[in-house]
């Protein structure tokens, strides 16, 4: 076996554009998934045009102006803006794709704003337009956006409560507000009480006009009573919905290395299976393979050299990988051997899958198909997200990832990298019977196909 | 497969060799014996069970009845064989190739063998130019070489020459002729069994119709002795072929 081995080390050096890719689109991948899980995304570019007229952007709630325009601009924060001077040029700036969406304050916002707050009747409303071309940026840009927008609407919504609140405590406890430029006190509800009850007193007792001033009394305790609870029910309004988080016991895996773990995986999934089936594959296209089976060499001895050579270079290619993306993203070092064992483990499985199909087709380029077409539905079930499908399409996605390496070495993986429970006892477990049955598949498969 | 007594008189013994896939027959009941130095030409047409009965011998595939021996010995393992399609690395060298298989054959001294083989094949000046870049006819050569490693005391060749031109294959058979091994061949080439080999067996459709020299064959159907092709098929028109 040692000698194979030599022999394919010698061919794989010597067939530098096939070593170039199974090297370079590991670590293609690690940077890609480095890069964006390092990066936050960028804010979208997104035309503005404001139709308010400067000095009219403002409403005024009692004794206070609100400058409604003013918050409307608070968009600016979450893009990246493009003023224009007109709406047509907003638009047109989304239709020849300098901005992924257009935002427009139409001109009678402030007023629809104040009549919505004073009369409970108005629309404001932001104009979006949105770039149909790109889907998924259309989805961000409209996410990003309608955040802001909500922000926005919160904090007028506190603004115009911390008014109204401050209004009623006016009105309770009395003070000053300015009207067109006057000064004007307000007595407030409790002075008067105060007023009439010494009023009151001072009355003879058979006066007619203490029944009529004790109903004012009355009244007057009942609403300082009232209105005394309006603050802080009022402040509860301007924060309707307080989230309550709770931890469940157990941790979980941190998604950047649940991430990484993914990226180093489906890389190991295509250089283990590629280079098992297609070794084992020119074997037979060299014409070498019954010269080699007639006693040089057993089928099981050849297809262990070629799960060897496969999950030996995938492990080494994968751990520089994991290396690599924990410049990017923290992954425990202090457990590397758990990485080396977790790495080998599922590239021996994944070399166990690819020699099986190279054990199948008698063509170099027919395996590396083969087995190139069998990764990518084997890695998209084991992806499929629980909550994504009905039970008993779930059931069967779980089965068929049961049967395949994808799923538990991505558990082994993961949980090599960041140190989390259940640990990568179990998972190694089912690689280890994953290969020992795909090993069983390929010797099969070579009694049957190999003398064609 | 058993192994019958065999001896150095008689190097290779096949008795009742039968081989069936599924329900088609391609051997049936093929018995032989070669003495030492003999070049065999097995010739018959397309589907008689030539590359059957080679594989065979050679080890490849297992025959569902009979016997054969060689020296007494289990044939596969002792035998060279070469293959009709050359068994090499495209990729590695013609001393590689030769290293690689002397290495697995467990030769006593690997390199002497390769040194040995290069000259011999007349290719010691390319022995590290890839494979793949060779002729077909000196690929022929390096896999015949392969076949030769071990020193086998039978040499099985299956349609040496059928991939090259007749300046390449004259040269083959020069070689060939010249190892003074034992040589079991198989060809669709009947000037090449004519030339060549001192005995035929004819085989069609999985059964061995006739063994002897390439004169015996022709007087066997009493036609011209300058003309094997058409004593073969004669021959084979007459057993109903």
């Amino acid at each position: 076996m040692r000698w194979l081995l030599v022999k394919d080390l010698q061919i794989l050096r010597r067939s530098p554009l096939l070593v170039g890719l199974l090297v370079v689109y590991p670590i293609a991948i690690a940077l890609m998934i480095g890069f964006a899980l390092s990066s936050p995304p960028g804010k979208p570019t997104v035309a503005f045009y404001n139709e308010v007229p400067k000095g009219r952007g403002t409403i005024s709630l009692g004794s206070q102006k609100l400058d409604v325009a003013g918050y409307a601009s608070d968009l600016f924060r979450s893009v990246q803006p493009i003023k224009t001077h007109s709406r047509a040029e907003a638009i047109a700036a989304v239709r020849d794709g300098r901005a992924l969406a257009a935002v427009i304050i139409p001109a009678d916002l402030p007023q629809q704003v104040q009549s919505l707050i004073t009369q409970g009747v108005g629309s404001p409303t932001v104009q979006l337009y949105l770039n149909n071309k790109d889907p998924i940026e259309r989805q961000y840009v409209d996410q990003a956006i309608s955040a802001r927008i909500n922000q926005v609407e919160q904090a007028v919504s506190k603004q115009v409560l911390r008014v109204a609140i401050n209004d009623l405590q006016q009105v309770l406890n009395g003070g000053s507000v300015q009207i067109l430029g006057q000064t004007v006190r307000l007595l407030g509800l409790r002075n008067a009480r105060t007023i009439v009850q010494g009023t009151l007193a001072s009355l003879p007792r058979d006066s007619p006009l203490r029944p009529a001033l004790s109903q004012v009394i009355s009244f007057a305790d009942l609403a300082i009573q009232g209105l005394g609870f309006a603050k802080p029910v009022l402040g509860t309004i301007g924060t309707p919905l307080t989230v309550n988080e709770t931890q469940l016991a157990g941790r979980t895996t941190p998604t950047d290395a649940y991430a990484a773990a993914i990226a180093v995986i489906v890389s190991l999934m295509f250089v283990a299976m590629l280079l098992a089936a297609g070794m084992l594959a020119l074997e037979r296209s060299e014409h070498a393979y019954p010269r080699l089976i007639r006693g040089l060499v057993t089928p099981g001895g050849l297809l262990s050299e070629k799960v060897s050579l496969a999950g030996g270079c995938a492990t080494l290619v994968t751990l520089v990988m994991a290396a690599f993306v924990s410049l990017f993203v923290h992954l425990d070092w202090a457990r590397f051997e758990l990485w080396v064992l977790a790495l080998a483990f599922a590239s021996v499985a994944f070399g166990a899958l690819g020699v099986a199909i190279g054990a199948v087709a008698r063509e170099v380029s027919a395996a590396s198909l083969m087995a190139f077409l069998v990764s990518l539905p084997i890695a998209f079930v084991a992806l499929v997200p629980a909550s994504a499908v009905s039970g008993a399409l779930k059931t069967v996605l779980d089965v068929i990832a049961f049967l395949f390496p994808f799923k538990a070495a991505l558990q082994a993986v993961s949980n090599a990298l960041s140190g989390t429970s259940p640990g990568i006892g179990l998972p190694l477990l089912h690689l280890a019977v994953l290969t020992a049955v795909f090993g069983g598949l390929a010797v099969l498969a070579m009694r049957r196909f190999a003398s064609r | 497969m058993s192994t019958a007594a065999g001896n150095h008189a008689t190097p290779l013994a096949v008795h009742g060799l039968t081989k069936r896939f599924g329900a088609r027959t391609a051997l049936q009941s093929v018995t032989f014996q070669l003495a030492p130095g003999e070049l065999v030409g097995i010739v018959g047409p397309n589907g008689a069970g030539k590359t059957t009965l080679l594989s065979i011998l050679a080890g490849v595939l297992a025959p569902d009845e009979g016997e054969l021996s060689l020296s007494g010995r289990d044939v596969g393992w002792w035998a060279g064989w070469v293959p009709q399609s050359p068994a090499l690395y495209s990729k590695l060298s013609v001393a590689e190739n030769l290293r690689l298989f002397a290495r697995l054959e467990k030769v006593a001294d690997p390199e002497a063998a390769v040194q040995g083989m290069l000259r011999q094949i007349d290719l010691a000046d390319r022995a590290d130019e890839e494979v793949g870049r060779l002729s077909g006819g000196n690929q022929q050569r390096v896999n015949i070489a392969i076949g030769l490693l071990s020193e086998p005391s039978l040499l099985l060749l299956d349609e040496p020459s059928a991939s090259l031109d007749p300046r390449q294959r004259e040269r083959l058979w020069e070689f060939i002729s010249g190892l003074g091994t034992t040589v079991v061949f198989s060809t669709h080439d009947v000037g090449e069994v004519e030339r060549y080999a001192t005995r035929v067996l004819l085989l069609a459709d999985g059964e061995l119709l006739f063994t002897g020299t390439p004169a015996e064959l022709e007087q066997a159907v009493g036609g011209d002795p300058r003309d094997l092709e058409a004593a073969l098929v004669s021959f084979l028109h007459q057993r109903g072929h």
